[in-house]
């Protein structure tokens, strides 16, 4: 890893010669160049040497699988360039998926994947860092493989090859790619990423004894790093798993590898200084994170159940964090994320703070997730006080009050329309709901009663304002069964019956001519969502799948004009020829109880009786609290990972900024 | 039904306007002019500049932009001015900016504006192609060639389709250089824009040059054309 010399190249030497040429030859080269705001290049041995000449530079390559647009402003990977920088021994670049124009001319080119800060091979690196926040990016990971001149398989690599190592929410079940990574690491990145920086340098500085897969044992003896290859899985005769194991060849590698927690989040104000691209991306704004984990316990959000438990940022930490980030960037509009905002315990004092702070400078505010019961006019009014009144997002996800139940998204009919009714009091014209098609138990009837409840919304507003001009969006999202949930044991919804519903509801809408434009409707059909639940719930066998398609030219299968069903289906089939699975038996199979799950090994923390006792009790409609108000209810994660929920309010305020 | 207006006071009334000439450098020549225009508000919001806002529901910063050159070209003379609710030192205002705007992006003259419409003294540009490793003799001839036509129509495709235009009248000048192998060029701004590509392409297509791909364009300058064929600084009054 690192210290090659190839053909005369310098190990870390910029690749940017080659590439200029090719960059008047593609869409939007401004997203291949870097020098974004606040991005950094270090020197190559920035971490020197040790007294036999080792370089004892760590040196990471992040990589977003997608497109620059969606990867730059991707919180996970800004964190972690930032964290991994600040170290005097390590540096990190950032890559992302080249679109096919610049892909078809590198190759013609013989131009190497190039990080965009340096435009350093990253295959000089000693570590490509992949964050996965959806499972549509693996063959985009195939391609950067490829481009890079590295060997798809693991298996295959030299011991000058960088480690790949996946991170993000995918990385939670990372067995469909077990085949293209060594290594895995599940949960929060900033301590993590520090820890393996820290092997990797001690290894580098003894002279790497034993080569790469020392380092990797090394690595996957912490209990904190997975390493596929040293876990072996049988199979029954009937397709299902028998078995995973720590491989015999792989002494001291644990049973189970357990995910990263990050406790007190304003010791951890990432990013201090945020990328400000150049180019037009999917996010406009600085994000600060105001909280990390969810305990309102929806059954269908991974996110909410693998980032456990809730820890509050504090109103003074969030407010530093947006002054200095503001002051780095320049944007004009600031989002609070979380995964469900307005939870925050002073989220009141938060905005209203920040609206006084802000006000008169053309900032605006956004609450990117905000719960029904949460939200209040208040608060909307402090969102919008400096900035646009734009629409209003709530997410009921389920159309009937039953569903809702299921899903345990404890929202009443009646919370939701009190709440558009009070936003349409004052002012605002237009909300958007948000729902999912294809949930457990879920009939015709269900996701018929969107429609009645978009048109209670629209008579309430219409009735509270006096206006006919306002608006409710209606946009369903295909449900697709995650690991780590309760519902991973489900059956997930096929392509044509999950259309055959969404028709009818299109229907319903459009029937009633009372309110013709009033209401529309955005759903996407049902096919990409099979080949997302092929590959979140998929085991090792799904990885010959994942390589036929990169093979057959598969590409940026999260972009509707990219993604092909018919070549994902023809090369599952052609790939399970010889298994007793099918692209079926992985996603519209119910599960039993005592089946062996592909990512049972890794160690959410939640614990797999908790998360079965949860599907029946969703089967029975039965809902379930919020541990940060009622007592806990043992998911299980607080005791097996050693962390308690940290939450305010801490009584404090923001004071106004001092005039510069 | 009441006509919704935006809520709170109007904005403050611009003061000032000023002109700013600034220069697309190295590998920032790929931003594009709407790339330019983000990072240019975003490095106004950091340097403080008391930036004056239109009035409306969705205010935004008075800038105006004057004849960006093409995404992928570099330049030393982009233009173009923006008004201050408070009157600001001009040679400040061009530090403020100039370290708020990331490296190859380079503010380099920032004066008050003088009457009179920017874009009117923006006529022509100077342009340098770098034509590495072209075959010079064939060039020179290609260019004896198309100096000597009257007309000189390239067809280009544009947002709009594609479109069929002569670029002969709007050469004032066009010289070559041997070593370095390139194009010096004076084109007049016209309706449509004839582009230095697009002399290439004249030089290609009617005139029988063996064009390679390899070609890097630079805009030297841009201002009001004088009697001789040389331009003026469009930023000062003169004679």
């Amino acid at each position: 890893m690192g210290g090659r010399h190839t053909l005369g190249r310098m190990s870390g030497e910029s690749i940017f010669p080659a590439l200029e040429p090719l960059l008047d030859q593609v869409s939007k080269p401004i997203q291949y160049v870097g020098g974004e705001l606040n991005s950094q290049v270090k020197d190559w041995d920035c971490g020197g040497f040790g007294p036999a000449g080792e370089a004892l530079t760590t040196r990471w390559a992040l990589m977003y699988p997608d497109a620059y647009e969606v990867g730059l402003p991707n919180q996970g990977v800004m964190i972690l360039y930032e964290v991994l920088n600040e170290r005097t021994d390590a540096l990190a670049e950032r890559t992302y998926a080249v679109w096919p124009d610049l892909e078809a001319l590198m190759r013609e080119h013989d131009v190497p994947q190039f990080t965009v800060d340096g435009h350093r091979p990253v295959r000089d690196f000693d570590v490509l860092g992949v964050s996965f926040s959806t499972e549509l990016g693996y063959t985009n990971l195939l391609t950067a493989l490829d481009l890079a001149g590295m060997p798809l398989h693991a298996a295959d690599r030299a011991e000058s090859d960088p480690l790949v190592i996946a991170g993000g929410h995918a990385a939670f079940n990372p067995e469909p790619i077990a085949d293209f990574i060594d290594a895995a690491v599940v949960g929060d990145g900033e301590q993590a990423v520090l820890a393996i920086t820290d092997e990797i340098k001690r290894w580098k500085a003894e002279g790497r004894p034993g080569g790469r897969r020392e380092l990797l044992l090394r690595l996957a003896r912490t209990g904190g790093v997975y390493v596929p290859a040293f876990y072996d899985v049988d199979y029954l005769p009937d397709g299902r798993i028998k078995r995973v194991a720590p491989s015999p060849s792989a002494p001291g590698v644990p049973w189970r590898v357990s995910k990263h927690t990050v406790m007190d989040l304003d010791a951890w104000p990432y990013p201090k200084q945020p990328l400000v691209p150049l180019a037009e991306t999917v996010h406009e704004r600085m994000s600060v994170e105001i909280f990390r984990g969810c305990t309102r316990g929806c059954r269908f959000c991974q996110a909410g159940m693998i980032t456990r438990p809730v820890r509050e940022r504090s109103i003074t930490g969030i407010g530093e964090m947006v002054e200095k980030g503001l002051a780095a960037t320049g944007f004009e509009e600031v989002g609070l994320l979380s995964l469900s905002s307005a939870d925050h315990t002073e989220i009141a004092e938060v905005t209203k703070g920040l609206a006084d702070r802000y006000e008169g400078t053309q900032t605006g505010l956004s609450l990117p997730s905000t719960r029904v019961d949460a939200f209040n006019i208040d608060l909307a009014n402090e969102l919008t006080r400096n900035g646009r009144r734009s629409g209003l997002t709530f997410a009921p996800e389920g159309g009937s009050e039953r569903i809702r139940k299921v899903i345990n998204k404890m929202v009443s009919e009646d919370d939701l329309i009190n709440t558009v009714a009070a936003a349409y009091g004052a002012g605002w014209r237009q909300v958007k709901l948000y729902f999912m098609c294809g949930l457990p138990t879920e009939t015709d009837e269900d996701v018929l009663q969107i429609a009645e409840l978009a048109k209670r919304v629209i008579d309430t507003g219409r009735q509270v304002s006096g206006r006919r001009d306002i608006r409710c969006t209606v946009s369903i999202g295909g449900f697709v069964p995650k690991p780590h949930t309760p519902f991973q044991w489900c059956a997930q919804l096929g392509p044509e019956e999950t259309d055959a519903r969404l028709a009818k509801l299109r229907e319903a809408i459009r029937s009633d001519k009372r309110y013709g434009s009033a209401i529309g409707m955005r759903y996407h059909d049902g096919e990409p969502g099979l080949i997302e639940g092929l590959l979140s719930r998929g085991d090792r066998r799904v990885g010959r799948v994942i390589e036929a398609v990169w093979r057959d030219g598969g590409r940026f299968d999260g972009w509707s004009e990219h993604f092909s069903f018919e070549r994902w289906m023809r090369c599952a089939t052609t790939a399970f020829a010889d298994l007793p699975v099918d692209v079926q038996w992985y996603t519209t199979r119910e599960r039993g109880e005592t089946e062996v799950l592909p990512w049972d090994h890794l160690d959410s923390g939640l614990d797999k009786e908790w998360l079965w006792d949860d599907w029946q009790d969703a089967l029975d409609e039965t809902e379930v609290d919020d541990c940060r108000w009622t007592p806990c209810f043992d998911c299980g994660v607080c005791p097996q990972m050693g962390t308690d929920i940290q939450i305010g309010p801490t009584g404090k305020k923001l004071l106004p900024l001092s005039v510069v | 039904m009441a006509k919704r207006v935006p809520e709170g006071p109007a904005p403050d009334p611009a003061v000032q306007k000023l002109r700013v000439r600034y220069a697309k450098r190295g590998r920032l020549r790929f931003t594009s002019t709407r790339d330019f225009q983000r990072a240019l508000e975003r490095a106004v919001r950091r340097a403080r500049l008391p930036v004056a806002f239109s009035a409306g529901f969705h205010p935004h910063p008075k800038i105006s932009y004057a004849n960006a050159a093409a995404t992928g070209w570099a330049s030393e003379a982009e233009y173009f001015e923006i008004s201050l609710t408070e009157r600001a030192d001009p040679a400040q205002v061009a530090v403020a900016l100039d370290e708020a705007l990331p490296p190859g992006l380079d503010v380099l003259q920032v004066v008050e504006a003088e009457p009179g419409a920017l874009a009117d003294r923006l006529q022509a540009s100077v342009w340098r192609v770098d034509l590495p490793g072209a075959d010079v003799t064939g060039l020179r001839s290609a260019l004896e060639r198309l100096l000597a036509m009257d007309r000189a129509e390239v067809t280009r495709m544009t947002k709009s389709g594609a479109r069929t235009f002569d670029v002969r009248a709007a050469i004032e000048r066009a010289e070559l250089t041997a070593d370095p192998a390139g194009l010096d060029l004076v084109l007049h701004h016209t309706t449509p824009a004839v582009r230095p590509t697009d002399i290439l392409t004249a030089l290609t297509e009617l005139c029988g040059w063996q064009a390679d791909r390899t070609r890097s364009v630079t805009r030297l300058a841009q201002g009001p054309m004088r009697a001789d064929g040389a331009l003026d600084d469009p930023l000062t009054e003169r004679g």
